[in-house]
């Protein structure tokens, strides 16, 4: 194929641009691929959006409020008010969330960074679902309704059985997957029978989800713990848990194995199975789908199904890894929809997906450690994550702002057809 | 003359292939079965009384009472009935008329209310009333939402827009102590969050409903962190706002049942009335809607014609935003006072649904809006009295009739055949 558009491209206008310098267009295609790259710009999304966070962070900072007061008298007291509160607050982020310096000893100070990978589990099976059904041109709100039926489906399993380790954290987890899977495919069915709108549908089957399990968690038979006024379930026993991996010093739990496993399953149904294709092409475009022989709307039942399955395991993590003494109508913790996020930053590739995660799973912990340290709200983390968000989505605006070179400006002087040609 | 009587036969077949539905029996059906169980096999024994008029109305209703099982057995005859009509209709390859829809509605409403009132009294106007004003930041929400998404931007940000007018009036209303300068802020914020999303989805090309989904999580952090910070630090200068009073028409208000519900409202209510009215009528009867919808529908057509298309997205999308940004308002000047965090709590996905429900119409939004309301305030009536229903099922039910409502009877919804996707010019 490449053959016949090098040998028909010379005759084209095509040539007249390549012969340039050697030498400097070699060294501007490898600037500009660097700096076009997505993977720069990811880069500089983040700090852009880390400096924006830093100016809320100055400006409502009561010291800095102070000395900005007098700021022509001593602008340096400012200067020093500002310095004091970002890298107080950046700091604290980043003990929070990767190696604390203050413990003593490397198993102390790691811990934070397993602490960034458990808060990362569930937002990485959440968001895995819900990028595939980004990828087949599904919009799943409904994480948080899938993840309150799994989590209610894993937990009944978890405290009212007596099964042997092993088996009972199986089935468990089958159920709890199921039961997602369930609750998700119950969108795709009713989109592919009666065209209702997804988005719709999965908003309203959050709210149906919460209001069940929270009537579930408050009828005694159900899910209350027996002998308890409060909306809250037993505890789980301990054979259906998910173990610690590292040993009882850290929180994390085999729910992260489960989590690369499901995000290289991800990467194969998306990639290297013929569903997968299916799934993309119908993402693409349905109407080509249709006209090429794929069944559109089985393609819309299956993609729900798994995008619920596994958000349901993110369900299933927060109930039998994260918190294992019993769940009320909060355990999905918000994740349902942080994971659009997540599954936004990751481009819903399914290792992108991967490292978003574990990035916002980093804020989370650090978020948290900064609140505790500076007494800066950790709600500045969801403002910084959705900034990020939105740059990555606007490469453009990101050159614009570091004065970049426009993606493009030097490629096309320089097509591969040319190339080739040169090298004959 | 061969070809035309095939073509003609087969349009013919296809058309009644096409016709014959059976969604909307079937919705019926399941409903009625509902009703069945409900109020027949469980029913209720009892008088179950509704209240039409205030103590202090000029004009006095005398309230109804209903034998509850007796209504109910009635009514469930009717709602079956209903359902028999319905399913002769589609075997004759008829669709059911909308008439039939309310009245089913209607019908298995009263019976509801009959049910879960046994030996009680419901205050109708009082649920009517908190019906229109639980509405309110629905539908302002669902009008900006309509306007966006017929000039082809969808509109996920509506969450967003409600909060920040709610964060922002009640800042600015608080400080200046003038609760009009509050509305004006309200739609100012409205605005700033429509230029983002106007900025990145029409400049920066970013998936509209990306932008969307993010910006409310931003907006969210935003005022939370805000919060926080400022408005706790000093709750009295900064987060205190003063509330429009409830102002009464006179003589409108003194009109049985309607009266007290409709006109005796604060001032956003009143101006919600007339952003229905002229939405509606500026969509759908003047230049600027015709223009507003041919850039929603086919943006190339109009760039032809001379209609600048990403213009009238920018400015129409931030019009949109002025409109929720002011639905936001009620949450802080109209009702509950200071602002609270994430005091919207979902509202701008229900007016979101409301949009989709209503088919991108303002008029059928706002009666989507309207149902939502009466649900949630009826859940509050209900568990006022005490009813024998668990609370979770009747804040449930709003959101189970949507989806029926969807999936039976809307089914395949077509919005504006542009809505979210980006024009470039060529």
């Amino acid at each position: 194929m490449s053959e016949t558009t090098a040998t028909t491209a010379p005759s084209a206008n095509e040539p007249k641009l390549a012969p340039e310098p050697e030498g400097r267009s070699r060294s501007n295609q490898v600037f500009s691929d660097i700096v076009n790259g997505s993977f720069v710009i990811s880069i500089l999304a983040v700090l852009f959006a880390l400096v924006i966070g830093a100016i809320l962070i100055a400006v409502t900072n009561e010291d800095v409020q102070a000395a900005s007061g007098y700021f022509f008298a001593a602008p340096g007291d400012t200067f020093g008010a500002i310095w004091n509160a970002v890298s107080g607050a950046y700091g604290a982020l980043f003990q929070g969330s990767i190696y604390n310096f203050r413990r003593d000893g490397f198993l102390d100070g790691i811990k934070p960074l397993t602490e960034t990978l458990t808060f990362a589990t569930p937002l990485i099976a959440a968001a895995l679902g819900i990028g595939i059904a980004f990828r087949v041109g599904l919009f799943n709100i409904g994480g948080r309704g899938q993840m309150l039926i799994a989590a209610a489906c894993a937990g009944w399993v978890g405290f009212s059985f007596q099964l042997p380790w092993g088996v009972h954290l199986i089935v468990a987890l089958v159920a709890g997957i199921a039961g997602g899977a369930l609750w998700g495919g119950l969108v795709g069915f009713l989109k592919a029978r009666t065209g209702a709108h997804e988005v719709i549908l999965t908003i309203m089957l959050n709210y149906v989800a919460f209001y069940l399990i929270s009537w579930m968690l408050r009828t005694p038979g159900l899910l209350q713990k027996p002998g308890s006024v409060n909306p809250k379930s037993p505890a789980m026993f301990e054979t259906a848990t998910l173990p610690e991996i590292l040993g009882p010093r850290y929180n994390l739990h085999l729910g992260f194995l489960l989590v690369i496993a499901a995000t290289f399953f991800a990467w194969w149904l998306l990639n290297r199975s013929s569903l997968g294709f299916q799934f993309r092409a119908v993402g693409e475009n349905p109407n080509a789908a249709r006209v090429a022989g794929i069944n559109v709307k089985n393609t819309y039942v299956y993609a729900m199904l798994i995008s619920g399955g596994l958000v349901g395991l993110a369900g299933v993590m927060q109930v039998l890894g994260t918190v294992t003494t019993g769940f009320s109508a909060g355990i999905d913790a918000g994740i349902g929809f942080d994971a659009i996020t997540v599954a936004l930053l990751g481009r819903s590739k399914p290792w992108g997906i991967f490292a978003a995660g574990i990035l916002f799973g980093a804020f989370k912990a650090g978020g948290f450690a900064m609140q505790a340290a500076e007494g800066i709200p950790v709600d500045i983390v969801t403002v910084v994550q959705s900034m990020i968000v939105l740059f990555i989505a606007a490469p453009p605006l990101i050159r614009a702002v570091f004065f970049l070179p426009k993606q493009g400006a030097r490629r096309r002087l320089l097509p591969n057809v040319s190339k080739e040609v040169a090298a004959k | 003359m061969t070809t035309t009587t095939a073509s003609e036969s087969v349009s013919a077949s296809l058309e009644s292939a096409s016709i014959k539905s059976w969604k909307a029996p079937i919705a019926y059906a399941i409903f009625s079965l509902i009703a069945i169980v409900l109020f027949v096999v469980n029913g209720r024994d009892g008088v179950s009384r509704f209240r039409l008029s205030n103590d202090a109305d000029v004009i006095q209703l005398a309230p109804i009472d209903n034998p509850t099982r007796l209504t109910c057995v009635l009514l469930v005859v009717l709602l079956v009935a209903i359902t028999a009509y319905a399913a002769w209709l589609s075997s004759r390859a008829k669709r059911a008329p909308l008439w039939l829809t309310i009245l089913f509605a209607l019908a298995f409403m009263w019976a509801f209310l009959t049910w879960a009132a046994a030996g009680e009294t419901i205050p109708i106007t009082g649920l009517l009333l908190g019906t229109v004003a639980l509405s309110a930041p629905l539908i302002f929400g669902s009008l900006g939402g309509v306007i966006s998404e017929r000039v082809g931007v969808v509109n996920v940000a509506i969450e967003g827009q409600l909060l920040a007018g709610a964060f922002l009036s009640a800042f600015v209303a608080s400080v200046t102590g003038n609760p009009w300068v509050g509305l004006v802020a309200a739609m100012v914020a409205g605005v700033l969050v429509s230029f983002l999303l106007a900025a990145f989805s029409i400049k920066y090309i970013v998936d509209q409903v990306i932008v969307g989904v993010v910006l409310n999580v931003l907006v969210a952090g935003l005022t939370s962190f805000l919060y926080s910070t400022v408005l706790t630090s000093n709750t009295p200068l900064f987060n205190s706002p003063p509330r429009f009073p409830r102002i009464s028409i006179p003589f409108l208000s003194e009109i049985p049942i309607l009266g007290p519900v409709l006109f005796r409202q604060t001032i956003i209510i009143y101006c919600m009335y007339i952003a229905v009215f002229v939405v509606w009528w500026a969509l759908f009867r003047t230049k600027w809607g015709l223009r507003l919808r041919a850039v929603g529908e086919h943006p190339q057509a109009a760039d032809t014609v001379g209609i600048k298309v990403n213009a009238t997205r920018f400015w129409n999308v931030a019009l949109a935003g002025a409109i929720a940004g002011f639905g936001g308002a009620y949450f802080t000047l109209g009702s509950v006072g200071g602002f609270t965090k994430e005091m919207t709590a979902g509202a701008g996905f229900i007016a979101l649904a409301a949009v989709i429900f209503g088919r991108w119409d303002p008029i059928r939004a706002t009666l989507a809006a309207l149902l939502f309301g009466f649900a949630t305030n009826l859940q509050n009536v209900l568990g006022a009295i005490g009813s024998g229903v668990p609370s979770e099922f009747l804040l449930m039910l709003p959101y189970v009739v949507t989806i029926f409502a969807v999936a039976g009877l809307v089914g395949y919804v077509r919005g504006p055949a542009a809505s979210g996707k980006p024009y470039i010019k060529a």
